[in-house]
This record gives C-alpha cells, structure tokens and sequence, in this order.
C-alpha cells in the first residue's frame, strides 16, 4: 500500500516546509533523510579520497563509492562495470558524445528531436561545426511525440545514431524508444539516451530497452547534486577514449607523452570524484528501489490525471500536453506572461518553473516560447493539487501584476 | 488626490504597469543611423529584449525597446523610455542611479522617478529583481558606450 503521508515524513524539505506545494521536480528533487544521512556519514565517519589510500577509512569510501555501481546495475538492470560517474547528466552526454565522435566521420548523421534538452543538442552541434556530421531531426507531434512510422522514415545508410530523451523534459512525452531501438539495431545503429526525466519515476531497464548508452542525474531522483551516471554497454566502452584525462584514470604514463588508461569505467573518472555524491546516490536509489518503482510510477499517474482533471475544467489556461499520461503539466495562462504566472504562484508558496525550460527550439512544435510546467514527485498529494488548481484558477493578468503592490 | 498621491496609491500604480505592459511606449525597433543597440537575453532564460537608444548633442532623442518579456521588463523599460528621452546622458544617469537605488530598497529620490516608483515594492521578490532591471541595464550600457565614444 503506497502511503504518501508516510513518505512525506522521509523529507525534511517537506517537514521543514509544511507551507511549500513543490511542483519543480523536473527541475530538481528534495532529498529523503537516509540521503541525507548517507552524505553526513561520509564526511563524520569515513571522510578520505577513493582509489588511493591504504587505511581503513579510505577503504571504506572506496568500498561505498564503488558500492553505488553495483546499486545502480540493479536500478537499471546492467553490470556494475558499465556504469560510470560524472558530475551530471550533461558531463555524460558530452562524453558519450566525444567518445562516438571517433567513431564519426564527415557526413554521417545523428538523429534528434526539438524536445531534447540543451545537453542532448549542443554537444552534437559542435560536433556537426568541427567534424561536418549532419544532424536531423525525427518528426515530432504538437505534443511533442515520435510516431514509429515517421521515425523509420528518416533512417537512411548516413545515420549512425539516435540520441533521445526517454521522456521530454518540457511536456514529458514519452517516446517509444523499445520499439526505435529495435529499428536502429537492425540498421547498426547507435542509440544514446537522456533519462533525466526517466530515471527515478518508472522503471528503466536499459536491458529491455536494448540501448547502448543512458546517461541520468542524481539529483532527479532523490540523490545529491553534482552526480550524474553514464550506462554504456561494454563493448562498447571497453576502448572508447576519455573526455578528461588526469589523475585516477590512468594506469602508467611516460615522460615520452604515452598514456595507458584504466580500464571502463574507471577511465571516464578523472580526478577526485563527487565521493559524497556517489554515495549519496546509491542511498537514494536504494530507497526508490525500497519503496517500488511501479508503485511510485502508478502514484505519479494518478496524481497526474487526477491534477489534469482540475486543470481542464479551468477555462482560463491553456494546457499543451493534456493527452498525455505521465510526466509534467505544461501550461500557460491566457494573456499572462509564463514568469508573471509563476511570480503568483512562488508568493502563494507554489514552486513550479517557467520559462523554456533549456528546450529552446521545441516553440517550433508547440508554437509557444515560454511555459509553466507543474513536475510531480513520488511525495505530492491530492490535496496539493487541489490548492494547485485552485490557485491558477485566480491567475489573471491584474492577480499576477497585483503581487508588486 | 494629488499626482504624490497617487504615486502612493497602490491600485493607480498596478493599473499604471498594466497599461504600460498592454500599450508599451517607444515599443519597437527602428532602422536609423543614429541608433545604437543593446541586446540582453544572457542574464535569464525567459525575457530576451533589445534596446535602442540615439543621442544627439549629449541630448537623448530616443528610446526604443522591443522583444518577448514578461509584465515587469516590459512595463519598466516602457516607462524608462518615457522618463529619459529628451534628458541629457548626465540626468539620465542619474535617473538610473536612482531607479536602482529603489529597486535595491535603498533611499531614493521618488521625484524624479515619477511613474517608474510603481516598481518600489520589486525588492521583495528577488526573483524579479531582473525583470524590472533588465532594459535599465542594457541603457546603462549604452550610456556607456556614448561616454566611450568621446
């Protein structure tokens, strides 16, 4: 039995915060106590650098930070080995990026969409700008999905690969990608994935899925900031090259300029690594895992169709995704400014985001620059939607301006 | 009421943001050689304005601004251009000077603000901060520009 009301007392944001309806999970989450208390002990009981010390305390941060990739091969169904740690979703991607680049040459292709956050873009436009690849991009709806058909339609020999985001961070579309994995595999091509909205909501089981990279963040799922995990199969990342080269990713280098890396994964981490939030991150995955990601997942779609119900008897906003089934609620208000909304919303206690949510191309699909998007979490309620609605429901453009004075 | 009045009269000055959010002034940009530009769209993610400004014998002639921004950058670049064209660079920079000293809730000279006082409460909301600055930085920096240009 999902009790909401139990997990809420797991989150000192929300017992600290009784005033707060915290809509911005898209953005970033709230932090149960066990993560909380994972971090802390790192730094009163075990504090010392990873892969390097002889002492016991320094084994057991080694031991924890290493732990944390044997949790996440059971968070997502892959060996422990495949996972590697960056700072965060975006650091993965550009490397996963940097480390196809070699297998890229002058006008291969890459296909993506305009739903796709900055991080799944930018990196491979510069790779278009210094190596001459073509980018394309997959048909989408006004709601911002892939349609299969359209989707086999745009493979052709040049394409080498496919990098999406499982589910948009703007409307939450969520894409077939089961099924366009299968197609890429009958073509020999690549698949890279962006879980950020994914990961920690349902089930990601990159087995299932059959891809060959997913990269995610931490702090989307419960977890510190400055972590973030690349999956990538490992034949495949087995010889791909690093993007940062330093400390603790190398085995032997001469003064003749030769360099032996580690083995996957260890070579992807230069440096000392967020050891906190590593550490921090197997907690939370831990307490995902405890609680049940099909539980959580059900609890978001009932939250979700039931928050969408308000909404839609609201004549005074325009909802663009009211067809989907999961992920946020993006709206505007008519004739209200996105940030004017969400200045009344943040002066009623109500956190959500406006803006364009770094999808800066996606107005091209649903025809708007800026949004409010409403992101729920495995901790809201009901009753939150309820004053939610209720709240938008007052939003005009006199209530919006009216906060200044 | 008096015009001190109503400048304290807090239904006037929201109405007085409306309108100028709804009938912008000295909205949008112009093709003409005296006219220099500022575009501002790094500081946030929402609003994305530009800012013309033409002065003539130390003499500001006009103000224009255009772009996608929310109620409070658009009604407070409206009102700036109300407020500086026709000043010369020194007064205008010292309207400036003053409209930041309210926006950061410090002492101000409400005179010579006239109608952008509507803005005095911004402070409380720091998120907003921005939007009622963002035209006036970008004329800061034109100012600065013309002071460069001697």
């Amino acid at each position: 039995m999902y009790d909401v009301e139990k997990i809420r007392q797991d989150f000192p944001m929300i017992t600290n915060h009784p005033e707060l309806i915290y809509f911005d999970n898209g953005a970033t989450t709230y932090k149960p106590k066990k993560v909380i208390d994972a971090v802390n002990s790192f730094y009163t009981d075990f504090t010392s650098n990873v892969e390097r010390g002889d002492y016991e305390t320094a084994i057991k941060a080694d031991k924890a930070y290493d732990h944390t990739r044997e949790v996440i091969g059971r968070l997502i169904n892959c060996d422990s080995r495949e996972v590697a740690f960056f700072s965060n979703i975006t650091s993965a991607l550009n490397q996963v990026v940097y480390g196809l680049s070699k297998l890229f040459k002058k006008g291969d292709t890459v296909l993506l969409t305009q739903a796709e956050h900055a991080s799944n873009l930018l990196p491979w436009f510069r790779l278009k700008e210094e190596q001459g690849i073509n980018i394309a991009y997959i048909p989408l709806d006004k709601q911002g999905r892939i349609d299969l058909s359209d989707f086999e339609k745009c493979i052709d020999e040049t394409v080498k690969a496919v990098s999406v985001a499982y589910v948009t961070n703007v409307l939450g579309s969520v894409q077939p990608l089961k099924e366009m994995i299968s197609i890429c595999q009958k073509h020999g091509i690549l698949s890279v994935v962006d879980a950020a909205q994914a990961i920690g909501h349902r089930k990601v089981d990159v087995k299932d899925l059959g891809c060959d990279f997913l990269c995610f963040s931490s702090h989307k799922m419960c977890g510190p900031d400055g972590a973030g995990v690349m999956y990538g199969r490992y034949e495949l990342i087995k010889d791909m090259p690093p993007l940062l080269l330093g400390g603790g990713m190398n085995a032997r280098f001469n003064n003749d300029g030769t360099i032996i890396y580690k083995d996957a994964p260890q070579r992807f981490e230069a440096g000392t690594p967020n050891i906190e939030g590593v550490i921090g991150l197997s907690a939370a995955a831990e307490y995902l895992m405890d609680i049940g990601l099909d539980s959580i997942h059900e609890h978001e779609l009932k939250l979700r169709a039931y928050l969408l119900d308000k909404m839609l008897k609201l004549d005074n906003i325009e909802i663009y995704n009211p067809d989907d089934i999961s992920g946020p609620l993006t709206f505007n208000v008519k004739d209200v400014f996105a940030q004017d909304a969400a200045g009344y919303l943040a002066v009623n206690n109500v956190c959500v985001r406006s803006g364009n949510h770094c999808a800066k191309i996606l107005h091209n699909i649903i025809g708007t620059d800026q949004s409010i998007r409403a992101s729920l979490y495995l901790y809201n309620t009901e009753a939150e939607a309820d004053r939610f609605a209720e709240l938008v429901s007052k939003i005009d453009l006199n209530s919006a301006v009216g906060i200044f004075f | 009421m008096g015009e001190k009045d109503l400048f304290d009269d807090a239904n006037f000055l929201r109405e007085l943001v409306l309108d100028h959010y709804k009938y912008p002034h000295n909205h949008g940009l112009v093709a003409g050689d005296g006219y220099i530009s500022k575009h501002m769209a790094s500081d946030s993610c929402i609003d994305d304005i530009t800012v013309q400004l033409d002065v003539q014998d130390e003499v500001i002639r006009d103000v224009r601004f255009d772009g996608v921004a929310c109620a409070i950058s658009t009604a407070s670049t409206s009102m700036m251009g109300d407020l500086l064209i026709g000043k010369t660079i020194a007064e205008a920079k010292k309207i400036i000077d003053e409209y930041f000293k309210m926006i950061e809730n410090k002492e101000y000279d409400a005179d010579m603000l006239e109608e952008a006082v509507a803005f005095k409460n911004v402070y409380k909301q720091a998120n907003r901060i921005k939007c009622a600055t963002i035209g006036w930085n970008a004329m800061n920096e034109l100012l600065e520009k013309k002071e460069d240009e001697k």
